[in-house]
């Protein structure tokens, strides 16, 4: 039973990631919802423990260490509710991002409809797309069995047919489904969500009901062919997902148990929470929140009346760091770095990294590598999750990144760089944010943890969003502009509320500061140069309020996209001094 | 704080489940003493199907034609074999485009199994089967030196351990591979070009067990038929003094390199296992460890990747490394006498 905010004290948020999971104990302090104090264990999906409740344990038990509250008892089970002691909590929520990407077919009628539809709803989620069918397969039924076989999906996504429409289609992709599924061993055979016609419930159930694992039905995610609507069909996807994790992994169904069977995916809890900030918000720009982990970078953006939410393994910082040569070049990764790496070193590097992808940089060229590896990733990210952002919404020119406020960011490689300034250029690059933005870091990687939280306690969120338990790093300033490098492209005055001023004329290819501490606002006036676009307009100038934070308002000259120079000599001496303004070293 | 735990170890007893991809019949027996070569199951796995729609073929409802199809499920049928024959005067006839196995009937259809292969699981190891997994595969217990690797090519096979280096990180030439060294296991330092790993499929070897590869030859690796176990990682690094001490004081001993992939789910990593003779059984190693002084490591990451040492102790708190970041560290003194402080995630346990 979920708890209501009168008995609900104290909250224990877990998130079960693919190298770490953390513990995150929040408690009512002077009767409003903090942040208390996070504890940090290797995760323990893996061998040799193979038991994510371990890694949850040992998280919580660091966690007691951290606060000086009994958490866990004698057998090392959560103590719930709160004891007269004071030992225990009252709610526990817990999300997972740990285990194996999950191999997916995704089925559609029309390729560029349906199919695309089912292709958008599946990377919601921890997948890996590893064949789709649609009406346009080339392949032969007996071809397409084949393949399933060969593939052996623990999911499999079916979309198609508007809602009392055409049915033969759809049974004839039905067909090589449940044949294959005949064919695998029980205990094989995929979890099938269907998505489509929703006439064709009893259909579906006679071809494949009796021989996936589980079957699940959904409202159709492409009711007409103008329609998407995925959330529905996402909301079942996400608990589908924990269902297979429960399969693979031991200890996801303790952890289930233990949060009242209020577990979610890590990504789902986030799109959660930005839908839930977009609303609060309801700023005509949209909120994004970009979140690099071991298993996978996931973006996810609210806007006004939609929210879009990508897992990208693919882009993942982890085991799967070599297959980003899928999708670039080493060239291209070398371009981000600092120092003068060979395209050996990096190669070697990206192998090494993937065998033990919780290890971290010790070294300056260590950092160096990494850092580049996750500017590329990050950028790859976007531009693959842009592609599936809502039409319409605000922008400055639409083949650039959409207009944010503000952007929020997580996962080891930014939560855990050392100084802001080096995850701010990260952000920056990979990202390219255009016009005026604040960033925020989320230091402790509470977002998710705040989204599954929510299910159990909507105040929650609302008070340690506001309690300055993330780090805002900053405005951010980033006029879309062409120009020669160091011609001047903006002029800015920032009026501190003691009445001082600071001023600065920014050039183009440079990167500026002003300091504005975390907590205070300034007026900040902006006289764009040579046609620049800050979100006035081309060439207009205006007067805002804004945010400080750790950096202060950050000025990026270098225009849009970023255009960084040939020379790699000249180029690294660039990163070093944009580097260097941030304070990132 | 748990740390990873890599075996290097000169003597403990080995226990290793061995299971086929999909069920099929386990042939070892229980007690039974079996060399890496025997086959301990076997199973069958068809890769392609066949699916006849004899209905639309025949023009007829899938009712009626279910009446027609004279095949039933586990028939074997030859390649033209007839399945179905229409009615009337020019009835034609469905016959089967290529043999192959009934698998399913019903709804008007036909689906046949065909390019059937036999699979055979081998041991793998020397050893007792201690367990028999039903339909699945056999649990094999030995005793011996183990040695972890980081990468392996999936290929499983034993000989002689023939010691082809001067020092940790000697680079294997194709012309020190001569026809001596047929039939052995080939421990070098580092493969630098294709060649080489050409020139030890034509002897044949029986294996290499190498400290590292260039990422370039991953791909021609995984193609040789013998195999490829790598302790230490890629480029150019040296073996670890663990693995080497261990494997060079063992030449000219039987061994067996079971390159199979690193996953890191079930636990399966790429070993060397040199059988040797015990009195009793020795004890199994630890697969978890506390980080703690006096314990012998391995470093995962620069700037001391691949060398050993010993945790002299941990360090409170958080500590700012060379990077600027900050981790939870040890103080290590390596094998040289040098101490260094290492974050602890960057280690992992040798034992």
């Amino acid at each position: 039973m979920p708890s209501s905010i009168i008995t609900s004290n104290s909250l224990l948020a877990i998130d079960v990631g693919a190298a770490n999971t953390r513990a995150v104990l929040f408690d009512v302090i002077e009767g409003e919802y903090r942040f208390i104090a996070s504890g940090i264990a290797p995760s323990t999906a893996e061998a040799p423990i193979k038991d994510v409740a371990e890694g949850a344990r040992n998280a919580v038990a660091n966690l007691q260490k951290i606060v000086g509250k009994t958490l866990l008892d004698s057998s090392r089970g959560i103590i719930t509710p709160t004891q007269a002691n004071g030992s225990g909590v009252d709610v526990l929520v817990i999300t997972l991002s740990a285990g194996p990407t999950v191999k997916t077919v995704v089925v559609g009628l029309l390729k560029d409809v349906s199919l695309d539809s089912a292709r958008r709803l599946t990377e919601t989620t921890y997948t890996r797309i590893m064949d789709s069918m649609s009406l346009s397969d080339q392949r032969k039924p007996d071809q397409q069995i084949d393949s399933l076989m060969r593939l052996r999906p623990e999911l499999v996504v079916i979309a198609g047919g508007t809602d009392g429409g055409a049915s033969r289609s759809i049974q004839k992709l039905l067909e090589p489904i449940g044949l294959a599924s005949f064919l695998m061993p029980e205990e094989k055979r995929p979890t099938v969500l269907f998505a489509g016609n929703q006439k064709m419930e009893e259909e579906v159930k006679t071809l494949v009901g009796s021989l996936s694992t589980s079957l699940h039905f959904s409202p159709n995610i492409r009711p007409s062919l103008e329609t998407e609507d995925i959330d529905p069909a996402e909301r079942e996807l996400a608990r589908m997902i924990i269902n297979i994790r429960k399969r693979q992994i031991k200890g996801v169904d303790l952890l289930d148990l233990w949060s009242g069977g209020h577990m979610l995916p890590t990504a789902y809890a986030t799109r959660r929470m930005v839908r839930f900030l977009s609303k609060v918000y309801g700023s005509p720009k949209g909120i994004l929140s970009v979140d690099m982990g071991a298993s996978a970078t996931v973006i996810a953006g609210g806007f006004k009346n939609k929210s879009t939410l990508k897992v990208l393994p693919q882009f993942s910082l982890g085991q799967n760091l070599v297959g980003l040569l899928n999708y670039t070049t080493l060239d291209n990764i070398l371009e981000w770095s600092s120092l003068d790496i060979s395209s050996g070193v990096l190669l070697d590097y990206l192998h090494q990294k993937s065998l033990y992808p919780a290890t971290i940089a010790a070294t300056q060229e260590d950092l160096a590598i990494s850092q580049a590896i996750a500017r590329e990733a990050l950028y790859l990210a976007m531009q693959t999750a842009k592609k599936d952002f809502p039409q319409n919404i605000a922008n400055i020119k639409p083949n650039l990144t959409p207009l944010f406020e503000p952007i929020l960011a997580g996962g080891g490689v930014l939560s855990d760089a050392s100084r802001p300034g080096q995850s701010l250029l990260l952000l920056l690059d990979g990202i390219q944010p255009v016009g005026i933005t604040t960033i925020i870091l989320d230091q402790n990687n509470l977002l998710p943890l705040l989204g599954v939280a929510a299910s159990q306690n909507n105040i929650l969120p609302v008070q340690v969003l506001e309690s300055g338990a993330f780090l805002s790093v900053g405005t951010v300033v980033s006029p879309v502009v062409s120009a020669r490098y160091g011609t001047s492209i903006l002029k800015a005055k920032l009026s501190y509320e003691n009445g001082a001023e600071a001023n600065i004329d920014l050039k183009f290819g440079s990167i500026e500061t002003l300091p504005l501490a975390n907590g205070e606002t300034g007026k900040l006036t902006i006289q764009v140069l040579r046609g620049a676009d800050v979100g006035f307009g081309p060439g207009r100038g205006g007067t805002i309020t804004v945010s400080g934070g750790a950096l202060g308002v950050v000025f990026d000259g270098r225009g849009r996209p970023l255009d960084l120079p040939d020379d790699p000599v000249r180029r690294r001496e660039l990163i070093k001094k944009w580097n260097w303004t941030l304070g990132g070293g | 704080m748990q740390a990873p735990v890599h075996h290097i170890i000169g003597l403990t007893s080995i226990v290793r489940e061995r299971v086929l991809p999909i069920s099929g019949n386990v042939t070892a027996r229980i007690q039974q003493k079996v060399t890496p070569n025997d086959v301990v199951a076997e199973t069958k796995w068809a890769r392609e199907h066949v699916l006849l729609d004899v209905a639309r073929l025949l023009n007829i409802s899938p009712n009626a034609a279910d009446r027609l199809i004279k095949c039933n499920v586990n028939d074997e049928l030859k390649a033209n074999a007839e399945i179905a024959t229409g009615k009337g005067l020019f009835a034609k006839p469905v016959r089967a485009p290529r043999a192959g196995r009934v698998v399913a009937v019903g709804g008007g259809q036909v689906l046949m199994e065909a390019g059937e292969t036999k699979i055979e699981l081998r041991a793998g190891i020397p050893g007792t089967v201690i367990q028999i997994l039903p339909n699945k595969g056999v649990v094999i217990q030995t005793a011996g030196g183990l040695i972890q690797g980081v990468w392996g090519n999936g290929r499983i096979d034993s000989g002689i351990l023939a010691n082809l280096t001067d020092a940790p990180d000697t680079v294997l030439t194709p012309n020190r591979l001569d026809v001596s060294l047929r039939g052995s296991v080939i421990l070098a330092g580092l493969v630098k070009d294709a060649d080489t790993l050409e020139a030890a499929a034509e002897l044949p070897a029986r294996g290499l067990i190498i400290a590292s590869i260039y990422p370039s030859l991953l791909a021609k690796a995984r193609e040789m038929r013998y195999p490829i176990l790598v302790t230490d990682g890629f480029g150019s690094l040296s073996m670890n003094s663990a693995a080497y001490k261990l494997l060079s004081t063992n030449a000219k001993r039987e061994v067996t390199v079971n390159a199979e992939f690193y996953d890191r789910y079930t636990g399966a990593r790429p070993e060397v296992i040199i059988p040797l003779p015990t009195s009793s059984d020795p004890l199994s190693p630890k697969e978890v460890e506390e980080f703690a002084p006096g314990l012998q490591i391995r470093m995962r990451r620069p700037p001391f990747m691949g060398m050993i040492g010993s945790i002299v102790s941990i360090k409170p708190g958080l500590t700012t490394l060379p990077s600027g970041l900050r981790a939870q560290s040890a103080e290590i003194k390596l094998e040289n006498g040098e101490t260094v402080i290492v974050p602890l995630v960057n280690l992992e346990v040798v034992g």
